[in-house]
């Protein structure tokens, strides 16, 4: 009895100082990771002269808008990436979700004879590929993908790892016998994906659909490799050649005459403009996040 | 999706696979089991299996007019030209020591948070800093290029405007090489600490209470409960994650180094790994052969990492290995 009691206040003490200690390290995690979001918010708040007079900083010394105001004075090309980007995204994560939900059904179905072998299929392209130069050649010369929309949905639809994720999550959360008795019950294999297991795999298509979204949002790649028309620049690449290329400043000095070119605040303005949406996500899914991510082994 | 393609899928599925008894009758007894796998199927063959055969580029003096069977069979050459550029050791040096440096000092640390943040009380704290935490996966890595410059820029960076303030020398880190090494890891884990954190997390949050309270009333102090159940249940998440890591080992966070460095050509020397080699082989030169020698070169020893991995693992462990 005396021992369990000593045991307890033991435990306590460790408790008490483990957890001290945990609250101060997360805290300084939690400062070192969002510091440099910080001080893009504070740039793009900050008139172009005093970020270039006093650098940038934690805190805008003066705030001010107008980074913003000039950014969307001729807002045709942001508008026309936003735009294809948000329909991008949307698509391509819904069809990404429907592919991924069936093949993860399939894999987990005990009584799917090839669900091993399958799975080692999806797998093995992690482990060895053709490399960069034959998978451009097939998408851009075989597939016709140059300039075309596809080149923005197609690459991005799966990965072996979604697919993995999505098949662990439903294997854990739909019992075998539950399928088993609808399929006893007459019900056909697609009846059972839809009526049975989609409805109860929410947090998992919360996970890989912020995942797939995600991937869609932050795309740069694909356009730079596919896409040479400017209308249809993904966002990410809108970006990029806007902070590479004197095109922007040419645009803006074009239209306005004697205009500041592309100032870091307005560079900065523009990355949060191009960030915000997909933040926003977060907190809608994040409640089913843990739940969601559990990864289970390529066998199965 | 009309009758003959389905028949089609089904036929190619079948010819991936060994031949077995029986394949005929499993077809038709799960038939939409496998209609349900065509969409997958057709994204794995045209995104990662047609493409494998494109490695014959490797061999050829590629050119446009002639095509991938037409153009001229060169044999190794590619090879050899690649080997004698005398780039090929550091370029692979850096791969793989970055990706190790990434993969094991970011797993080290995202389980630390876990653990940690798995301990504290306070739910609402635990639920700000997470998304904290995580909040920098959502930045892609043209931001992070931005990120970078607003810090290390020599003239308006945050960091000169802070060495200034307390009366130091501006540091020019662009023209620093060595420190890149240092500062691409710092990045990836930025990057990536929230991510691997909630993923272990997960695992955490499915062990029982009640080997807890068994432990603790056998005496085990937190350090000890960590030590002998949650470090040792998170391991096959952890060798999961270490496997699909593994598998890009040659490859890697081409966009971390392809965004951050740019065409800096003074970082090239410690930052060049051989995505962004080929990437550039391909893009300002157009040299397909030998950009595909190149990636065949990653692909192999990538493949052999793995493998060798996979068979240290098994040996120890069946239940951890992959395959």
């Amino acid at each position: 009895m005396k021992t369990a009691v000593s045991n307890r206040i033991k435990k306590a003490k460790s408790q008490i100082a483990f957890e001290a200690f945990g609250y101060c390290i997360i805290t300084l995690v939690s400062l070192f990771c969002i510091f440099p979001l910080v001080l893009i918010v504070s740039g793009s708040l900050t008139e172009n002269s005093i970020l270039m007079r006093e650098g940038y900083k934690l805190w805008p010394a003066e705030f001010s808008t107008s980074a913003y105001k000039q950014l969307f004075e001729y807002p045709e090309g942001i508008i026309a990436a936003y735009s294809n980007t948000i329909v991008i995204t949307i698509v391509g994560t819904a069809l990404g979700l429907w592919f991924i939900t069936m093949t993860g059904y399939v894999l987990q179905r005990k009584d799917f004879r090839y669900r091993g072998k399958i799975s080692f299929l999806i797998y093995f392209p992690t482990i060895f590929s053709g490399g960069l130069v034959p998978w451009y050649m097939m998408l851009s010369k075989y597939l016709h993908f140059t300039n075309s929309w596809w080149a923005r949905v197609f690459p991005l639809l799966m990965t072996p790892f979604l697919i993995i994720l999505m098949r662990t999550f439903i294997s854990t959360s739909v019992p075998g016998e539950i399928i088993e008795s609808a399929k006893i019950d007459g019900a056909g294999d697609f009846k059972i994906y839809y009526a049975i297991v989609l409805p109860v795999i929410g947090p998992a298509l919360a996970t890989v659909g912020l995942f797939l979204a995600l991937a869609y949002w932050n795309d740069w790649y694909n356009t730079s490799l596919f896409i040479t028309k400017k209308s249809m620049y993904s966002l990410q690449y809108y970006l990029y050649d806007m902070l590479n290329s004197a095109r922007f400043a040419q645009e803006m000095g074009i239209y306005t005459g004697d205009i500041q070119l592309p100032t870091e605040s307005i560079k900065m303005a523009m990355v949060v403009v191009v960030t915000g949406p997909i933040i926003f996500l977060y907190p809608f899914v994040q409640r089913y996040f843990v739940t969601g991510i559990t990864v289970g082994s390529v066998k199965g | 999706m009309s009758r003959p393609e389905r028949m089609q899928g089904g036929a190619a599925v079948q010819s991936a696979l060994p031949r077995k008894k029986g394949f005929l009758d499993e077809l038709k007894r799960n038939k939409i089991l496998f209609v349900m796998l065509i969409p997958t199927f057709v994204y794995f063959l045209l995104n990662s299996y047609m493409p494998m055969v494109g490695i014959y580029f490797a061999f050829t003096r590629y050119n446009f007019r002639d095509g991938l069977f037409g153009s001229p069979f060169v044999g190794l050459e590619n090879f050899k030209f690649l080997y004698k550029s005398g780039k090929l050791f550091s370029l692979t040096a850096n791969t793989i020591g970055y990706n190790v440096a990434f993969i094991l000092i970011a797993n080290i640390l995202q389980v630390a948070m876990a653990i940690i943040l798995s301990r504290l009380s306070s739910k609402l704290f635990k639920r700000i800093t997470q998304s904290i935490i995580f909040l920098p996966y959502f930045v892609s890595y043209v931001i992070l290029n931005v990120i970078v410059y607003n810090i290390f820029n020599y003239e308006v960076g945050f960091l000169n405007g802070l060495l200034t303030r307390f009366g130091m020398e501006p540091y020019n880190a662009y023209g620093e090489p060595g420190i890149w090494r240092y500062l691409m890891v710092i990045f990836y884990v930025w990057k990536n600490l929230g991510y691997g954190m909630v993923v272990y997390l997960a695992t955490i949050t499915g062990i029982s209470n009640d080997l807890y309270e068994a432990a603790e009333i056998d005496g085990a102090n937190v350090i000890q409960q960590i030590r002998y159940i949650t470090i040792p249940l998170l391991f096959p998440t952890f060798v999961i994650l270490l496997m699909f890591a593994l598998g890009r080992i040659m490859r890697g966070q081409f966009d971390l180094f392809y965004q951050v460095i740019g065409n800096n050509g003074v970082l090239y020397e410690v930052t060049d790994i051989l995505d962004t080699f080929v990437f550039r082989t391909l893009k300002q030169d157009f040299d397909v052969g030998m950009s595909t020698s190149a990636g065949l070169f990653q692909s192999i020893v990538g493949f052999f990492i793995i493998t060798t991995v996979n068979a240290l693992i098994k040996r120890k462990d069946e239940a951890y290995a992959l395959f």
